[in-house]
């Protein structure tokens, strides 16, 4: 069992207790609700996507846990400025990073690595996906996602 | 913490090998007796022992060893009767545990009285498996499902609850004992009152057997339930209590071996309750296992374990309100150990993970009662349950934990 810190780094604790791109973007071109039934996590993300397919802004609100605030405040960070595409690759590149225990993580990921002790806590690793499950359901045009 | 109350739990400890075991490198603090107990030694025996030594199917057998099975699991309908003090030992039904109890109620003996226009009457602190089942049936037959409001503290609001229960009342569910909040509704009251309007009743007891002395006629419900998980026996079995009278008047739940006297395909005839309620090879051991864990229960003395357990809800809750920013949800006169919180800053999520670190298990989550989480506006609490098993130790493992979480989230 791998050392509470790994999970409760600084820097998680710091986007919990700080998050970045908190709050509403108005206007925003795409938008979901996001659901963890089983804590209560609620979570909204709102983004805008230029002609060319580029995030130009992403913001999030909502209340959840901390691994699920800081998770949303880091994606949301990493995401600005990203295509779809590249958004993509990041999103399987992190789920690959708090489920997989065999792979070291994808330098790519930057300050989104910090989220890997979740692997470790199984029951832990929805409130870190759910802020990107509702990053892609924005995307795909869904209003609504559920981890359950 | 009264000495005394804390040597008789030590001992007890002993009979319960799972608290023995280090928890990530701690002295297991189990905080979770709520959601399900652990087992005492003489039932994990007990269920060793019919596998080992007298193990077949019940009901069908000439051989000795189906009679010895047959009669190891009757015999826990006397248990069972004396631990609620029942009148009949034909009144003990063997279920799965609370959830079916309640869903053969409502298909069995509600369902078929419920017309469009008529109520069932439950509270705003059910589980959910005090109130799906009841909102199948109410939409099922264009009834109506009416909820009494919870009070700020966490008690019923019972004159509201004496409003509610009108003509149109069919059948009245509420739970003894909040698996959430604690709080123990003021049962009898609130039977009698239904009573005085021919409404029949059922009492949701599976936080109410395991903690307090029950006796079912005293309250004078029409039906009792509770879980032999949470009453330190196996999962997976529970009682189903109900008078006589209503069990022989009602339909079969389900269809299948062990509840008909016989079978032609033109007719069958049921079985006499309890077996028609009891189709299909039950989970025999576990039935067994749950004897011996209601029987370890009466050598304790269910008061001495109500008690016990009240010392050491006065002592946590003592302790718990001293930590600044920690809020107990549920703070009713009469409460059994069930200690719900919240604290600033801290999701209940990450306080249940930062203190399983230090081998101390808590819930955390919305346990089950969604419409009360929802009442109190929050959508989640962390919640420290006890047992018989108990001790000062484990509180005091809690309230450190909790000291940690505040400082990591300050
Ligand atoms: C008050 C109450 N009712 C019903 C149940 C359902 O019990 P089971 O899941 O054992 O069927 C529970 C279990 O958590 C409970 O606490």
């Amino acid at each position: 069992m791998s050392n509470l810190r790994d999970l409760y780094q600084e820097v998680i604790l710091d986007h919990n207790k700080n998050p970045r791109n908190y709050g509403v973007l108005e206007p925003h071109t795409h938008a979901a609700d996001g659901h963890n039934p089983l804590c209560g996590d609620q979570l909204h993300v709102q983004l805008n996507l230029s002609q060319a397919g580029t995030i130009e802004a992403i913001q999030f609100t909502g209340d959840g846990c901390a691994i699920s605030k800081a998770s949303a405040s880091i994606m949301t960070d990493s995401l600005q400025g990203l295509t779809i595409a590249e958004a993509q690759e990041l999103m399987a590149q992190f789920q690959t990073l708090v489920t997989d225990m065999s792979k070291e993580p994808d330098p790519k990921l930057g300050k989104l690595a910090v989220l890997a002790g979740v692997r470790e806590y199984p029951m832990r690793v929805k409130c870190a996906t759910l802020p990107w499950h509702t990053f892609h359901a924005a995307i795909q045009g869904d209003v609504e996602v559920s981890t359950e | 913490m009264s000495v005394m109350a804390n040597n008789v739990a030590h001992r007890i400890r002993d009979d319960f090998p799972i608290l023995g075991k280090p928890m990530n490198g701690h002295r297991l603090a189990f905080l979770d007796s709520a959601a399900s107990a652990q087992k005492p030694q003489v039932v994990i025996d007990a269920e060793r022992e019919c596998y080992e030594s007298y193990y077949a199917n019940i009901h069908r057998g000439v051989y000795s060893l189906s009679q010895q099975s047959t009669q190891a699991y009757e015999a826990v309908r006397g248990v069972v009767k004396r631990f609620i003090n029942a009148p009949d030992e034909r009144e003990i039904v063997f279920v799965r545990g609370a959830t079916e109890a309640i869903n053969l109620v409502a298909q069995s003996f509600v369902r078929p009285k419920l017309g469009p226009g008529d109520e069932v009457l439950i509270t705003g602190m059910e589980h959910h498996a005090n109130i799906v089942p009841w909102q199948m049936v109410t939409e099922a037959t264009g009834a109506k499902l009416v909820v009494v409001p919870v009070n700020d503290d966490g008690t019923l609001d019972v004159a509201a609850y004496r409003e509610r229960l009108n003509e149109r009342t069919r059948f009245v569910s509420f739970v003894h004992v909040s698996n959430t909040l604690g709080t123990v509704n003021p049962a009898e009251e609130m039977i009698a009152l239904a009573k005085a309007k021919s409404i029949p009743v059922l009492l949701d007891g599976a936080q109410s057997a395991p903690h307090m002395p029950v006796d079912i006629q005293a309250l004078g419900a029409d039906f009792y339930c509770f879980s032999g998980h949470k009453t330190y026996g196996p999962s997976g079995v529970g009682v189903l209590w109900g008078r006589l009278e209503l069990l022989e008047a009602m339909p079969p739940y389900q269809g299948g071996g062990d509840m008909i006297r016989t079978v032609s395909f033109e007719k069958t005839e049921y079985a006499e309750p309890p077996q028609r309620f009891e189709a299909g090879t039950p989970n025999i051991a576990g039935v067994i296992g749950m004897g011996a864990g209601l029987e370890y229960l009466e050598g304790v003395g269910m008061a001495a374990v109500a008690a016990h357990e009240q010392t050491l809800l006065s002592y946590a809750t003592e302790q718990l309100k001293a930590l600044p920013g920690l809020k107990i949800i549920g703070t009713a006169p009469q409460k059994t150990g069930v200690i719900s919180f919240v604290m600033e800053d801290a999701h209940p999520h990450d306080i249940g993970t930062i203190l399983d670190m230090d081998g101390v298990a808590v819930r955390t989550g919305h346990h089950c009662t969604q419409p009360l989480m929802a009442r109190f506006g929050v959508p989640a609490t962390a919640r420290a349950s006890f047992g018989v098993y108990t001790v000062g130790d484990d509180i005091d493992a809690l309230v450190s934990g909790l000291k940690r979480v505040r400082k990591m989230f300050a």
